[in-house]
């Protein structure tokens, strides 16, 4: 056991899997020799050579274009976006080629791969760097999203997505690479280090894609977040005093259905937190399921605590963050509900 | 008073519409046997001359010359008969598609009538293994490749028999072990994508090659040129097939660039080797295939090929090209009809004659009726599609999730 960043978690998912499996092969931009602006792939070329892990020109169509032609071939490409942000000319391969290639030729040809790219704000990225774009991917059947919040569920849900049949979206939170942040951007940062879930094993072992995990329980409300809000949540369930029962997504497709419909039949409450912007986002759908598995449980209208409408301001970073003081109040607000 | 002239938008027209006379002459030309061939590992620097010729083999008079027939050689009278029917066959099946289509059993088909000889030579040069990434226009690749009509019939019918389960519009199906890659209607996202398959090849040190096709209106897309970079790049085994057609439903090739100079020419900006094709010349398609096919198979990477030819049909059958096309422009055009050429070279080779050719055309309907037949007794769209209802909810993931097995018990299928 290691105490790991989670690029560090990241870039060991790719080294165990690369180790193990020669088709898996790891490419985008700045990816090879240099390592990744992130540095989640610092020392794969060195390792395993300039034909499994190497640069690409920039051109996200081009590398999710020839990623779908090589996973159709019989590879299992990783291949990296360099931020969320950059994705769209790579949107018609992703949603109208990769995720539905096994069913368009009935099984003759399929597609694993895995997409990754670092999402959400925090960083003073502005518009373009900033953005967290899961809802245009969870709208688009035949993929699957994935969005961890900690070093041991990111390596285990890496090496998962690698070894899937299907193409995975996986959204890494870049505010998360190097530390559990709760949103208290005023405050001293906190390092994995100093973070039990920054606890990594060695080697092959795996998350499982579609499994949620409640990383507080609690009575009174049910909080669903993923990624940077779970910390978030958690922050506010503390401040607030209110007992809420946090879960984490990890994945978004496909759902976990019954830890979602369990946990708001015990609490009767439900609170959505996301960074994305609110309208059609995925607390949406998220808010849909618990009003049609728990209508009779709840005791409040659900409610949403997202990102504001607006593309992500750069000086208004903090303002616009959705951050615990948004979410306690939410919790505060569904209590007396 | 100001003198400085206003700024115009340029907006290109064709050269003839339905009323004028059709006119290819902003085509460049070049006669049988003039085009030069390249060495087989010659650098794309080198070639920089290529984009602008045109390479013909057939002269008129059943002789092949130029360089391309000298190294093609003499070519066995078997295997020209063989890419006739195979043409003969790909339009036979198109007519008769077109007919279904106006009888309501499919909503849709293309036909590639008058460009059957690329698809159908270009297919005679590859090997087991080897992946075609066609368009809606190449499906002369599976039949010059023997694969069964009435499975391709079954797709376009969406019945009971088809490979693909009802789940594409008719025309865009999918046969792996025959080389032909899932076709996509987004159009040009395959070309990028043949490239990748070519690079896990070359990843994995494999010996196969990759073919993808676009036509000249789908080179405006982005897939296009990240194809074309990407090939540059890494060098895979691939064949980057641009067939021009001249048209892209009403579009002009003009209007998507290839008024100003050969689309081929775009090669020499890659770094690409790029050769231009008459694709209406059986043998010139086979030299050409032979030489590009080759050339990625020795590992001297990827050549972009534009093939010149027309499309003597409408886009598709809910098309009438009648609307913005010259009337006879079809008839105008210099390079002629595939099969007429084919069928002429062997008869001036004493190796075919209008009897023979009329008696093989015979056959083929018969066969490709035969074939339709079993293929209807599947179903039709007319019986409102027979493929499947459950294959709707199978195969979006390899194991179904929660959501999709919930909507599929509430759906009742």
């Amino acid at each position: 056991m290691a105490r790991m960043t989670m690029i560090e978690a990241v870039r060991d998912a790719m080294d165990v899997k690369m180790g193990q499996d020669s088709r898996v092969v790891v490419f985008g931009e700045d990816v090879g020799y240099f390592g990744g602006v992130f540095r989640c792939t610092q020392g794969l070329q060195a390792k395993y050579g300039k034909t499994r892990c190497f640069d690409t020109p920039i051109a996200e169509g081009g590398i999710v274009g020839v990623a779908v032609g090589m996973a159709t071939y019989g590879l299992r490409p990783c291949v990296e976006i360099q931020f969320a942000d950059y994705v769209f000319p790579a949107y018609d391969q992703i949603t109208q080629e990769a995720a539905r290639m096994r069913y368009r030729s009935a099984g003759q040809f399929t597609c694993p791969m895995v997409i990754r790219m670092p999402t959400g704000g925090g960083i003073f990225g502005g518009q373009t760097h900033s953005q967290s774009p899961e809802a245009c991917f969870t709208h688009s059947t035949g993929l699957k999203v994935v969005i961890p919040s900690n070093p041991y569920d990111a390596k285990g849900l890496l090496i998962s997505a690698i070894e899937d049949d299907d193409p995975v979206i996986f959204l890494e939170p870049k505010r998360l690479y190097n530390g559990p942040f709760d949103g208290h951007h005023d405050q001293k940062v906190v390092p994995w280090s100093a973070h039990e879930l920054g606890e990594v094993p060695e080697g092959h072992y795996t998350v499982p894609l579609g499994k949620a995990v409640v990383r507080r329980p609690g009575q009174a409300v049910t909080v669903l977040a993923y990624g940077t809000m779970v910390h978030v949540a958690l922050a506010a369930a503390a401040e607030s005093g209110i007992d809420a029962e946090v879960i984490d997504l990890r994945t978004l497709v496909p759902i976990d259905y019954e830890t979602i419909e369990t946990s708001v039949a015990k609490t009767g409450r439900c609170v959505i937190v996301h960074e994305a912007t609110q309208t059609s986002g995925f607390g949406a759908e998220l808010s849909a399921i618990v009003q049609e598995a728990c209508f009779w449980h709840l005791e409040a209208p659900i409610t949403r605590v997202a990102g504001y409408d607006t593309p992500y301001p750069y000086a208004q970073e903090w303002l616009y963050f959705p951050g615990p003081d948004r979410v306690a109040q939410a919790l505060r607000d569904v209590m007396e509900g | 008073m100001d003198k400085t002239p206003k700024i115009r938008l340029h907006v290109p027209d064709p050269p003839a519409r339905p009323g004028e006379a059709p006119n290819f002459d902003y085509l460049p030309m070049a006669a049988p046997g003039e085009t030069r061939m390249p060495a087989l590992d010659e650098p794309a620097e080198a070639m920089r001359d290529m984009p602008w010729g045109l390479v013909r083999l057939m002269d008129g008079k059943g002789g092949a010359i130029g360089p391309w027939a000298d190294w093609l050689g003499a070519v066995d009278p078997d295997m020209l008969r063989k890419g006739l029917r195979d043409m003969m066959t790909t339009r036979t099946i198109d007519r008769r598609m077109q007919m279904a289509q106006r009888q309501g059993k499919t909503t849709n088909h293309a036909q590639c009538t008058g460009e059957e000889a690329i698809a159908c030579g270009f297919q005679s040069v590859l090997a087991q293994g080897d992946m075609n990434f066609p368009t809606y226009r190449q499906q002369g690749l599976l039949f010059a490749a023997g694969y069964p009509i009435h499975l391709y019939m079954n797709q376009v019918f969406g019945n009971a028999g088809d490979p693909i389960q009802g789940r594409q519009l008719a025309v865009m199906t999918s046969a792996k072990d025959h080389g032909f890659f899932s076709i996509s209607g987004n159009l040009a996202t395959q070309f990028v994508q043949a490239v990748g398959w070519a690079m896990g090849s070359a990843i994995a040190e494999d010996t196969r090659i990759a073919a993808g096709w676009i036509g000249d209106g789908a080179a405006a897309e982005g897939d296009f040129h990240w194809a074309m970079l990407f090939a540059s790049v890494y060098k895979p085994p691939v064949v980057l097939n641009l067939v021009n057609n001249q048209w892209a439903i009403s579009t002009f090739a003009g209007l998507t660039g290839g008024g100003s100079q050969p689309f081929a020419t775009r090669g020499i900006g890659y770094g690409l080797p790029a050769i231009r094709v008459d694709g209406n010349d059986y043998l010139a398609v086979l030299a050409v295939s032979k030489w590009v096919t080759e050339r990625a198979r020795q590992g001297h990477g990827p050549t972009f090929v534009e093939w010149l030819t027309y499309r003597a049909a409408s886009h598709t059958t809910s098309d009438d090209a009648g609307v913005y096309r010259a009337k006879d422009e079809a008839a105008a055009w210099p390079l002629g009809d595939p099969i007429e050429r084919l069928k002429q070279h062997l008869i001036a080779m004493g190796e075919w004659s209008d009897e023979r050719h009329d008696q093989a055309q015979a056959e083929i309907e018969d066969h490709v009726k035969a074939e339709q037949k079993i293929a209807e007794s599947f179903g039709t769209m007319l019986d409102g599609g027979t493929a499947p209802a459950g294959a709707m909810f199978s195969d979006v993931y390899k194991d179904m999730p929660e959501n999709l097995r919930r909507q599929r018990q509430k759906a009742g299928i």
